[in-house]
């Protein structure tokens, strides 16, 4: 298998394309034909992550690299950045608001989700700047 | 259990996915909250849900469950059916609460999904 290269862009506030980005990228994993407990694990952390970009920041993208051996996410968005990122990582942490939450997200499981789902996890973030996240999910 | 047992038991109106009836589910999600659905949900499931827009079905398509039903009445608006059709899910609704409902499919031998732990 060649290395494939994918970017998607994804819009603040647009509830409507919200998980389109992770939709196209689990339908072609799946042409693709990687193991299923793989893929599922690639949708739900890039959905999470889509979901992010969405509800909290200014915009941004997420870049795949399919490798014979792994799946190289980055995802990266504009915006105002995590203040305290472990904070951020513990479950049922949220700063999300009601509407948010009236579409059945913001219950502060999304970082914790995204974590669980990968084999490598790192995520940077600048204030007034940037989140940055890194995950790897083993195919072998 | 079929999809088409789940619609006699829990007299629902099936709004996308007719022809896959005779799909079999073995366990069942009860919930509103897609992030739950999303953190705990590990196999194939029948997800009650009460939450009725097109996030519903973006999250079952991320975790391949095939099929969904609004409890208490509701039904989701054209464009979140048409969201279920392409992605060949079974969509159905029916009159019954979401306890109701549970209880129902329970005391007819459906168990509730196996919670993820880990994800490997």
């Amino acid at each position: 298998m060649r290395i494939i290269k994918l970017k998607y862009t994804v819009q603040k506030d647009d509830f409507v394309k919200a998980g389109q980005a992770s939709s196209n990228i689990k339908k072609l994993l799946k042409k693709l034909g990687l193991d299923t407990q793989i893929l599922r694990r690639v949708a739900i952390a890039t959905y999470e992550a889509e979901m992010n970009i969405v509800i909290h920041s200014e915009g941004g993208f997420i870049e795949m690299e399919i490798c014979p051996d792994e799946i190289i996410i980055i995802v990266e968005d504009c915006g105002p950045g995590i203040e305290d990122i472990d904070l951020a990582m513990k479950t049922g942490y949220s700063t999300a608001s009601n509407k948010i939450r009236e579409l059945g997200f913001g219950a502060g499981m999304g970082l914790p989700n995204i974590k669980r789902c990968c084999d490598e996890f790192s995520i940077k973030s600048s204030i007034g700047e940037y989140t940055r996240l890194k995950l790897v999910i083993y195919n072998r | 259990m079929t999809l088409r047992e789940v619609r006699e038991l829990l007299n629902t109106e099936v709004l996308s996915g007719e022809e896959f009836l005779d799909r079999e589910i073995k366990t069942a999600f009860a919930c509103d909250l897609m992030s739950d659905v999303l953190a705990f949900v590990n196999e194939k499931t029948l997800l009650l849900t009460g939450l009725v827009n097109s996030h519903t079905i973006r999250t079952a398509e991320m975790l391949d469950i095939s099929a969904v039903v609004f409890v208490r009445g509701k039904k989701p608006d054209d464009d979140t059916l048409q969201l279920a059709k392409e992605n060949d899910m079974v969509v159905m609704s029916t009159k019954y609460i979401m306890y109701e409902s549970s209880g129902i499919l329970y005391s007819n031998g459906l168990r509730g999904a196996c919670l993820a732990e880990k994800e490997s």
